[in-house]
């Protein structure tokens, strides 16, 4: 069973033939050639996967490609503006919350979402917001300090650059 | 201009924050096909027979392939990279491991069949309809029970399922010490299987190239040389020129991703056979019964004592699981890994250790993260708290008592390590006051009246890292050297490629190997390439693990760094009209010692290139040099953690309050990095502490936690923020003085955390628990615990 669906992918329109059966994550990975979105589980757990469909923060693997049709979905690929980091991608950089970058697409995806809903967290809340995120490289500790800070620079307040300046 | 010991940010981040990243499933190659591996949901069973036809006529497939196809047409089993001797001289039993089951299949996971096809979904379509015979056969599963009298048998080559029974020290020694003792304190305690989980799934992508001869393999590998010189010349007969591996960007790995696997051999193959690129990747189910698992032991430890509380022997006798078949690494983790590291901190003067290897009908076991030390670590730690416990004295006090002295070095340990360097006692000072160890009581009366029991926790570690020096690991078992390898390469206009043998699964080479050739050459680090995991572009190389990546890998840098200086020096002495001797190189120029005549390294380079004007007769153009580092010791980085808990008195429910590290890595190029790792570390070791556990059903070898439903991955908010500090004493050994990083959270983790829970269930008289010490397992032990006080 094969249909054409229609969406908008970071801002873009595109369409394509998927079967019944193929996942949002396919349709971005194997047939858009969007291969920062990941896959980590099969059981809908770790958020390798997250990207933005109409703006909401969305497990691509939980979702058929077929229920994309005619809604809008924000990758990874899509959050920075040409070369240019966005904050959160920047803050995740400084604070070196990242390692392999594996699980990192997702977890960007998932602090923008954080961010949007609560501009302020705390620690905790970003701990217990992050159930949905497993990162095996970096213990979470750098992780949580940079969407704190990342959410810092959102709200226009300077960045808290815990690690100091490196000598260049 | 000196980047070395300063946090600059990560050069690869931009590429993994922007989706930019290219790991192996990433990649995609014309034409190609997807493979479906099918594997055994019997632990223990005989293949009557395997009928593919259905499979073969179902839409889409190619082929369908089963071991008896792949042995008929040559392919030899996989590999192990160690030999282990018995105590009484004999080698360890070595049973064939074939890449696809031929005649019995040994776990759950073991795979059977392959099935290609156009897509993924028709290759597992098709797999539905390969009919396997199997007659079911009894399971060995529980690695004490394999080694009864009776028990099923894994293998025919392994009599009683024993693969060796290895000892280490000196017995006698031990015995009279014993005999002498004040006190001996003695423990049964496990050590909990793990899976490893790397967020990235193993994958791999085999090509073959008609026209050339050449067959290509894309994989999820900490070592791409090492696949190739196992797959090419035992696995699949393919000489190394004809056969290119590429590990591109690696999502984790933590050793599960430096073993030659099946799958690597079966798509390269069946490339070979179809003509056309074979993908395969693991779904995460996949994963948890075909990675290399790590740890599970069983040990009983003794512990003799003088009055004063100085150690006088450790006797250790263990049994390790080791699963169906032999991993890559295998026999090398639960001996030279491990019995060698049970000196510890500490002047203990005889140890003895003995290790019974035992296969079972689970999938196999292999180095993960620490793989060995953490063992030798819990086991030596729980001791040493149990016996603070029993003799009445605070555990700092009882450690500071047993130190090697920092003037002792270089330190012959009873079990065969030499320490170079190391102050134990200092560092542990520093997490002692870091963790403010003497405010404690006062917090623990504090939380009891939340209805928390609050506890805490200390434990030391050492570790020997730097996994190399060839003579040595030649001695102890190892069928290879443990060098590495680096080329550095000054292009004309004095930019640097670095092509090292070492690669990066996440620990960020391309910043830390930069920062190296910055400094040693005065050149921006944008100037600096570093390539690696492409067997086509790189010198034979070993890869990474066993922190060994700065150690050995960093020092080849260093040495293929000075024989480019040394060639400039004579080119620039050439240009200036002045003697070597007196050309000196500093801040990225070659000088006239005593003037300002001087040439930049490009220019060097440039002429080196464009040899016009240039010493012809003595010197070979061009300036790209190669070195092979083989050290001449481990590295011995060390740490003493310290761990505070609170366990609910209600719900057993566990928060860890604090967790301070203290740890000496020798020299730190990158801090912001070597951070990175510790956390990592810290994650996974009280990950094993406190929730993962892999279990197997012990009667059917169902593997239970089969995933993130049942295996409980360490998340966000079951981690606190880690409080770290260095104290640093270089390595005497290597010119960077470096020490490694990647292991030391794992190693220590485990043992602080435990230490802790026990600290705090003190008071209801608990003496220990084995890991992971889950909310269930303290709710039951204090439930236990309470029944005969609440009865009194
Ligand atoms: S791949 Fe979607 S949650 Fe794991
Ligand atoms: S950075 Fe590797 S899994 Fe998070």
């Amino acid at each position: 069973m094969q249909k054409t669906v229609s969406l908008t992918v970071n801002g873009k329109p595109v369409s394509a033939t998927v079967e019944g059966r193929t996942l949002l994550v396919q349709l971005l990975r194997e047939q858009l050639g969007l291969t920062g979105t990941h896959v980590g589980c099969d059981t809908s757990q770790c958020g390798a996967c997250v990207v933005h469909v109409d703006g909401e923060a969305v497990k691509a693997c939980t979702l058929l490609a077929v229920q994309a049709d005619g809604h809008s979905v924000l990758t990874i690929e899509g959050v920075a503006t040409g070369d240019t980091l966005h904050p959160m991608q920047e803050a995740f950089r400084n604070n070196h919350a990242l390692q392999c970058g594996f699980c990192t697409p997702g977890m960007v995806m998932s602090a923008l979402d954080l961010v949007k809903n609560n501009p302020n967290p705390t620690e905790r809340e970003i701990r217990e917001y992050l159930e949905g995120n497993l990162c095996r490289c970096t213990g979470y500790h750098n992780i949580v300090l940079a969407i704190a800070e990342g959410a810092a620079v959102m709200r226009g307040e300077p960045a808290p650059n815990v690690y100091g300046t490196a000598a260049e | 201009m000196a980047t070395i010991g300063t946090p600059v940010r990560r050069r690869e981040d931009f590429r993994f924050l922007t989706g930019g990243g290219t790991y192996t499933d990433d990649i995609n190659r014309p034409g190609q096909l997807y493979a479906y591996i099918l594997r055994s949901q019997h632990a223990h069973a005989r293949i009557g027979g395997i009928d593919t036809a259905p499979a073969q006529r179902s839409s889409g497939v190619v082929a369908v392939y089963t071991g008896q196809d792949m042995t008929a047409d040559g392919v030899g089993g996989l590999p192990c990279g160690w030999q282990i001797h018995s105590k009484d001289g004999s080698p360890m039993a070595e049973p064939p491991h074939p890449v696809l089951a031929v005649d019995r299949v040994r776990y759950v996971g073991d795979p059977v069949a392959v099935v290609i096809a156009d897509t993924l979904a028709l290759a597992r379509d098709a797999a539905e309809l390969v009919n396997v015979n199997y007659a079911e056969e009894p399971a060995a599963i529980d690695p004490v029970a394999a080694l009864q009298p009776g028990a099923p048998q894994v293998n025919s080559e392994a009599s009683g399922n024993l693969c060796y029974d290895w000892q280490l020290g000196d017995l006698a020694a031990v015995e009279s010490a014993f005999a002498k003792a004040t006190r001996i304190v003695r423990l049964d305690l496990a050590n909990n299987r793990l899976v490893p989980n790397a967020m990235e799934p193993r994958a791999a992508i085999g090509e073959f190239n008609r026209a050339t001869g050449e067959y290509t393999l894309y994989t999820t590998s900490q070592n791409p040389h090492v696949i190739r010189l196992l797959m090419g010349a035992f696995v699949l007969h393919i000489p190394e020129a004809r056969l290119r591996v590429v590990a591109p960007d690696v999502g984790g790995g933590f050793g599960s991703k430096i073993y030659h696997y099946p799958e690597e051999a079966i798509v390269t193959w069946a490339a070979g056979k179809v003509h056309r690129p074979v993908k395969w990747t693991a779904e995460r189910s996949e994963s948890f019964i075909s990675d290399a698992h790590g740890r599970d032991h069983v040990t009983h430890v003794e512990l003799a004592l003088d009055a004063q509380g100085k150690f006088l022997a450790l006797k250790v006798s263990t049994v390790a699981n080791l699963g169906a078949y032999l991993s890559t690494f295998a026999p090398a983790i639960p001996t030279y890994l491990y019995g060698t590291l049970l000196a510890g901190t500490y002047t203990t003067p005889a140890i003895y250790c003995e290790t019974k290897a035992v296969f079972t009908n689970t999938v196999p076991i292999d180095a993960y993260r620490g793989a060995g030390r953490p063992e030798a670590t819990f086991v030596l730690e729980r001791i040493v708290d149990l016996a603070a416990d029993e003799i009445g004295m605070d555990p700092a006090e009882l450690r500071r008592r047993n130190f090697i002295p920092k003037d002792a070095y270089p330190y012959q340990t009873p079990v065969a390590l030499q320490y170079d360097s190391g102050d134990y006692a200092a560092t542990l000072e520093l997490a002692l006051k870091a963790a403010d160890y003497q405010g404690f009581e006062s917090r623990r009366r504090e939380a009891m009246g939340r209805g928390k029991l609050r506890g805490i926790g200390i434990a030391t570690y050492i570790e020997a890292c730097g996994i190399a020096p060839s003579a040595v690991v030649g001695s102890l078992g190892a069928r290879a050297g443990l060098y590495e390898s680096a080329e550095v390469r000054v292009h004309p206009t004095g930019s640097v490629s670095v092509l090292t043998g070492t690669h990066s699964h996440g620990q960020g080479h391309e910043t830390t190997f930069s920062q190296l050739v910055a400094d040693t050459f005065g050149i921006p680090i944008d100037n600096v390439e570093i390539v690696h995991g492409d067997t086509d572009k790189i010198p034979y190389g070993m890869g990474t693990y066993g922190s060994r990546s700065i150690a050995v890998g960093g020092t080849a840098i260093v040495k293929a760094m000075d024989k480019v200086i040394a060639k400039g020096r004579k080119i620039a002495a050439h240009l200036l009209e002045a003697a070597e001797a007196d050309v000196e190189f500093k801040d990225g120029k070659f000088t006239v010692a005593g003037t300002d005549r001087s040439r930049t390294l490009g220019e060097v380079a440039l002429t080196a290139y464009v040899p016009h004007n240039y010493p012809i007769d003595e010197l070979e153009p061009g300036l790209d040099e190669t070195a092979f580092y083989d050290p001449k010791n481990f590295t011995f980085p060390s740490g003493a953690y310290i761990a505070e808990v609170e366990i609910d008195l209600e719900t057993g429910q566990v928060a860890v309050v604090n967790f301070t590290a203290s740890d000496d890595f020798g020299r730190i190029i990158n801090p912001l990095i070597v951070a990175g790792q510790v956390h990592g570390g810290l994650a996974q070791g009280i990950g094993q502490a406190l929730l993962e556990g892999c279990v197997y059903d012990k009667a059917s070898g169902q593997l239970l936690t089969g995933s993130y439903n049942d295996y409980a991955m360490p998340r966000a908010d079951d981690l606190p923020t880690f409080a770290l500090s260095t104290n640093t004493t270089l390595c005497t050994h290597n010119p960077l003085g470096v020490k490694g990083c990647g292991e030391a959270g794992a190693i220590g983790a485990p043992a602080a955390i435990t230490n802790a829970l026990v600290d705090a269930l003190k008071p209801l008289g608990v003496r220990h628990l084995d890991m992971p010490a889950t909310s269930e397992k303290l709710w039951r032990t204090i439930q236990q615990h309470r029944a005969p006080i609440a009865a009194e």
